[in-house]
Formats: C-alpha cells, structure tokens, sequence
C-alpha cells in the first residue's frame, strides 16, 4: 500500500499501543537547550531515573545567551545559572554539550542540520515548538514540553497519537523578490493560524523541488505557527547532497546504504492525504505581517483590512491587533516608520539569508533612526559568514554584527525592544510581548524586507529599494 | 507511581475571553529564566494584568473572582479558540495551574497546551462555539455559581445547563485512570523499546 513518510516514519518507530489508546514512539534524536530542560532533569533526579539513550541526546545553548558579551559570567546572572545548570546536567548524564566555547554552539534547530545529526526518516524532539525546522530533511520532528523532555531523557520514547497529513503543493517559479519566508507566511495567512491543528504539513510541489535546504528549513519552521505540530519535506538528491560529509552524517562505509534507506522514507506516489491544499508560487508577493498573530498579514502593496470585511471572531483579534500595534485599518502598510530592524532567528539566520541580503547592501547605508543588528544563528554561520567577509559589509551598511543565538526573537537575553518600538524582524512571532517590551510591535517579513526597512527606516518593498 | 483519578472538577470559573491566546501572553519570556517552576503562579498573564506603568490593568486575572480562585487553589478557566497556541513552553500552565486553575474550558486548544496541561493533571474539555458562548455569558453572569467539568461524562454543567464536551479519547482515559502522567508505561515498555532501537540503523549503542 502506498504511504507517506510521516505513515512510514511512524512505523518504523512505533514501541507498542499504550493502554490509553496512544502508541510509544521511539525518539532517535533528542536535542535540548537550556529553558526547558532543567526542570526536566530535576523530575528525573526526584525519580531516581537516568538518561537512557545519552548518546541520541545532544544539548546546546541559545535563548539565554548575550550576543555582544563573550566573557562569563555573563551580565545576567539567572543566564549564568542557566547555562551552568545545562553544563552539569550534559556532565553528570554524559551528553554531547555544543557549548559556547566549542565554535558549533548556536540555535537548537540550526545546530541539528550543521552537524549532520539531522536525517531522513528519523524522528526528532525538542523541548521548543520550532522542531519542525527539522522535517525540512524529512525527518518527522516536534515540539514537546518539559515533562515529555523527561519521558525522552528517561525512555527515549513518548506517548503519542499519530497525525493526519496535510500536502501543501506549491507549484510555479517565485518571482525576484518573493522568498522562502514569504510562501509560509502566505500559507499561514491562507489557512489560519489554527488551520493546521492536528495535522502533520507535508510540504511540495515543483516550488519546494526547486528549494535549498535552508529555503526548505524556512518554510517547515513555521509550520507552527499555521498550528501544525510538525512539517515536513520528501528528501531528495539535495537533501543527500547537505549532509554529506557533515560530522555526524554516516561514514563513507555506511553512506550508500544510508541513502537508500533515507529515500525510502519519501512519500509514495498515490498514497492519500487527508488533505490537500493547492498554492501557485506566481501568486505570492513579498509578505508583511501588520498584527499580533503571524496569520495577520498582508502582500506589502495592499492595505490592512477594513474591520467590517472580517468575520466577528477575527474582528476582535483585529481590533486588538490594531490597538497595540498603532496602526489604522483600510490604510497601506508601506511607509509605516521603524525603529529597530533584526535579521536572525532559527527561520532565517543562516548562510544563505546573510549572503543573499549581503549581495544588496553593497554600498547602501542604514537610516540614522534605525537600529539594525545582524544576528548569526550558530557559530558555524558566523565563521562562515566572516570569512566570505559578509560581517564587512554589514556594519559598513551600519548594521551592528553579533554573536550566535536566539537574540532579539524572544525577550530571554539582553537584546530586547524599549516602550513601543517597532521591528522588522526575520523571526517567526509577533505576538504582543514578544520581542521584550510589553508596549513593543514586530512586523514579521523576509530578511531582505528587513534590510529594506533598515535603509529606508520605514515598512518598504524590497523590490524597489534594491530595484529587484 | 499512584496519581489521583481526575474523573471530575468543580470549582468556581473565570472567563478569560480571546481567540489565539499565546503562550508568550501566558506567561512572557522573562519569567522563562529559570531553573525550576516555581513562584510561576504569580506571574500568569503578568503583561496583560500589569501596564508598562505597574499599574493594574482591568483584566480577568485582576478580579475578585481570579482571587477567590487562587485562594482555593481550585478553579475552572473559560477561554475562546486556539488557546495556548506558540511557545511549546510548560511554563504555560504550570503558571495557570498554580495559581489555581484546574481545568480549562474553551473552544479548541493548541496542541503541545493540551498535552503539556494533560500531563499535569489538568483536563482541558472543548466546547460548540455556540455552547461556549452560553457558558462564557453564564460564568459572568453567574460568578458564584461553581461549574462542573466531568471528564468521564464529557459535559460542562453550571446552575441547570448542561453542555456536550469534547477531550481525545486518550487524554480522557489517562486522567479518569489516574494514568495522566505517561511515565509509568512509558517505563514499563522497556524490552519493546530496545527491540525498536535494535532495528533502526541511525541508532548506536543500543
Ligand atoms: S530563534 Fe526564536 S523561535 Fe528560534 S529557537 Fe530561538 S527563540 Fe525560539
């Protein structure tokens, strides 16, 4: 019978049918950081339980971390004994720490992929709701809570109950200007932001054919934020292609055997969905969020909507979108004035973002308003990055360049938003708060929107100002 | 490891009103630099119940009722669609939960906020859009009046109203078991779990 990865994933990972009716999923890879699981090793501790499978649990460091201090302790001293909690804890249970000092710490979700510990047809949980970036391997990838970070630490399995699988088939060539970013946030805004619950998004079509990985990472990163737990491409040539020769991928013995067994996992043709839903790449323009939930967006060319165009549910979350963010409805956002502009984040701080906004900044200058940083999302990428001598030309444009982690995606380190500032960002959420100022606004867009906004110190499209 | 059966709570109810409640909202990021749950109670919907100023903002949180609730350490919380949705953060409910609230009544809830609250102990029962907004305008109206949340029966009841409610089978059967934490099993399942691992070739030293 024909099936699909996530049918055959699940398969050859399911334990045994739980009593309740769930099924204990097997866990190959389990990645932690240090919010969510040092309450999970204390549950363990008061259990009297170990870590079963240390060697499929890999840790590293990055909500907490500062990007302009190196020195420990750091400034924040609740940081401090976080990331020491996190170096006894790797040490007494004999897990692998990418640790600040070993030059691969960074994001959780890019430090999978770099190490090649991020594979096809595997399974992969995190205490972090954006797990999904995983599944851009095909591997089937989620968030979990603190107590299920304990169950993998303790078994190495979790009590699940499988998902329906939704195909989402973009077709069609994007045009200049149009990114990896915009097609999710696209999709987001075409299904809702609850439209994924209970559904595992299979991501396809010739538009995902034609994708990077890292463009792939994009996309399956913010399934969440359409509601679904997990996504996932099929793996191909170039996903093979990726993780060759990466430290964990199989050595040259194991490598042919392992590509076989990875493209196997892909979905089978004929194989049913429970659903399907059909995009066309042609269609989709660069992408602004104007509210507080990332399903608030809009093509940067059209205005906000008016309140009376929208169903009451939606009308409220609007009206309240509206307040906090300022903004009027029925007006165009373009020209709306900003005042920090952040590129990073596990969505889109890697390689390819920075060198393909790099490849516009050449000469051009930040507006004197604008607070810009640059954000590296591993150690890796920024090694890379400065050694393409793309750090030069980022704070030659005026960009202030940092160091790994998650920044100014969430108010855990020192980057943060002041009163009601307002943000481009490259990151995943707008929710109220988020950014670290209660009275902060984040417009979520493409790292190159971001750099537009950067320059011109005002929501702009990045096809005019770079003349796309 | 024995659990207390969750067949049912009664307690008195807060509507807290909003579709796409998020867990950064809940509980905002700062109060994530930390190394235990505790002391989270305080601090449920900190943003939303305190302005930039540090004064009090109206906000459910903020009444008599949320109160009482916190007093009793019992509490049912009514909420709209797609609650707890974001952050895959357990910070969530451990905040709700120990300030008082021990089971959430809504309209449909994200999924990693229905397993995380599952986990806890804590039933989290959806409502028809049309019965949510009747036990939405009766919790308000009707603040001393304590509601039923049976999990076994799988209704809402307040005064004389009955609702249908909606919970996976799953979460249902673990909580009027007092099997709601899956550890238990989880750990029984040993000899099956090394057979797994055995026959996944990406899985060393099993
Ligand atoms: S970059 Fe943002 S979304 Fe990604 S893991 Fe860090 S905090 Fe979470």
């Amino acid at each position: 019978m024909a099936k699909t990865l996530f049918q055959k994933v699940w398969e050859a990972h399911a334990v045994r049918k739980l009593p309740n009716g769930q099924t204990q999923l097997f866990i190959g890879t389990h990645l932690i950081h240090e919010v969510t699981s040092p309450q999970a090793f204390g549950m363990l501790r008061d259990l009297g339980l170990q870590v079963k499978f240390p060697q499929r649990t890999f840790a590293t460091v990055d909500h907490i971390v500062p990007t302009n201090e190196i020195k420990e302790p750091y400034s924040d001293p609740i940081a401090q004994e976080m990331i020491e909690a996190l170096r006894k804890n790797t040490k007494d249970y004999g897990i692998r720490f990418f640790d600040t000092t070993t030059g691969n710490q960074g994001i959780v979700h890019m430090v999978g992929p770099e190490q090649g510990i991020t594979q096809p047809g595997t399974t992969i949980a995190c205490g972090d709701s954006h797990t999904a970036t995983h599944g851009a391997f095909g591997a089937i990838a989620f968030g979990i809570g603190t107590t299920q970070v304990r169950d993998v630490l303790a078994t190495q399995t979790l009590a699940l109950s499988p998902l329906k699988v939704r195909r989402i088939e973009v077709n069609g060539k994007l045009a200049p200007g149009v990114y990896a970013k915009d097609v999710i946030l696209h999709i987001i805004r075409v299904l809702g932001v609850n439209g994924g619950i209970g559904y595992a998004y299979e991501y396809a079509g010739t538009t995902f054919d034609g994708f990077s990985l890292e463009e792939r990472m994009t996309v399956c990163n913010m399934s969440i934020e359409g509601g679904a737990r997990c996504g996932y491409v099929n793996p191909d040539q170039k996903t093979f292609d990726y993780i060759k020769g990466k430290p964990f991928a199989p050595k040259a013995a194991d490598w042919d055997s392992a590509v076989v067994r990875w493209a196997s996992f892909a979905s089978d043709a004929g194989c049913q969905y429970d659903d399907i839903k059909p995009f066309r790449a042609e269609e989709i323009r660069p992408t602004v969020t104007w509210g507080i939930t990332p399903g608030q967006a809009i093509f940067i060319d059209e205005k906000m909507p008016a309140l009376e165009t929208l169903n009451a549910a939606d009308r409220q979350t609007a009206e309240d979108a509206y307040a906090h963010m300022k903004l009027a409805p029925n007006t165009p956002i373009k020209g709306t004035k900003v005042d920090v502009c952040f590129l990073g984040s596990c969505t889109n701080g890697r390689i390819s973002d920075l060198r393909e906004v790099a490849k516009y900044l050449k000469g051009r200058k930040v507006s004197p308003s604008v607070k810009a940083i640059v954000v590296p999302g591993s150690q890796l990428t920024a090694i890379q990055a400065v050694h393409e001598g793309l750090d030069k030309i980022y704070i030659e444009a005026g960009f202030e360049w940092r160091g790994a982690g998650c920044s100014m995606c969430l108010a855990m380190n020192p980057d943060k938003l002041v009163g009601d500032q307002l943000c481009a960002s490259s990151s995943n959420r707008n929710f109220k708060g988020r950014q670290g100022s209660q009275t902060g606004r984040t417009v979520l867009m493409s790292p190159l929107m971001v750099a537009a906004a950067a320059i011109t110190g005002q929501v702009s499209d990045a096809r005019e100002v770079f003349k796309v | 490891m024995s659990l207390a059966k969750i067949t049912q709570v009664k307690a008195l109810a807060l509507a807290v009103p909003g579709d796409d409640i998020d867990t950064d909202r809940i509980i905002p990021a700062r109060f994530l630099r930390c190394v235990t749950f505790d002391g989270l109670g305080e601090h449920a919907f900190r943003d939303e119940r305190t302005g930039p100023d540090g004064k009090e903002r109206p906000h459910p949180m903020n009444s008599a009722q949320a109160a009482r609730i916190a007093a009793a350490k019992q509490g049912v919380m009514v909420v709209g669609f797609n609650f707890g949705c974001g952050s895959s953060r357990e910070h969530a409910p451990q905040s709700l939960w120990r300030f008082g609230f021990t089971a959430f009544v809504g309209g449909s809830f994200a999924e990693i906020f229905f397993g995380n609250s599952t986990t806890l102990g804590v039933p989290c029962l959806t409502l028809s859009k049309e019965d949510l907004a009747e036990c939405d305008a009766f919790v308000r109206a009707n603040p001393e009046v304590e509601v039923t949340v049976d999990v076994e029966k799988q209704t809402v009841s307040a005064g004389a109203k009955t609702w249908q409610a909606g919970i996976a089978a799953s979460a249902r059967d673990g909580l009027i078991k007092g099997k709601w934490d899956p550890i238990a099993d989880l750990l029984e399942g040993a000899d099956s779990v090394a057979k797994t691992a055995g026959g996944l070739a990406y899985v060393e030293g099993k």
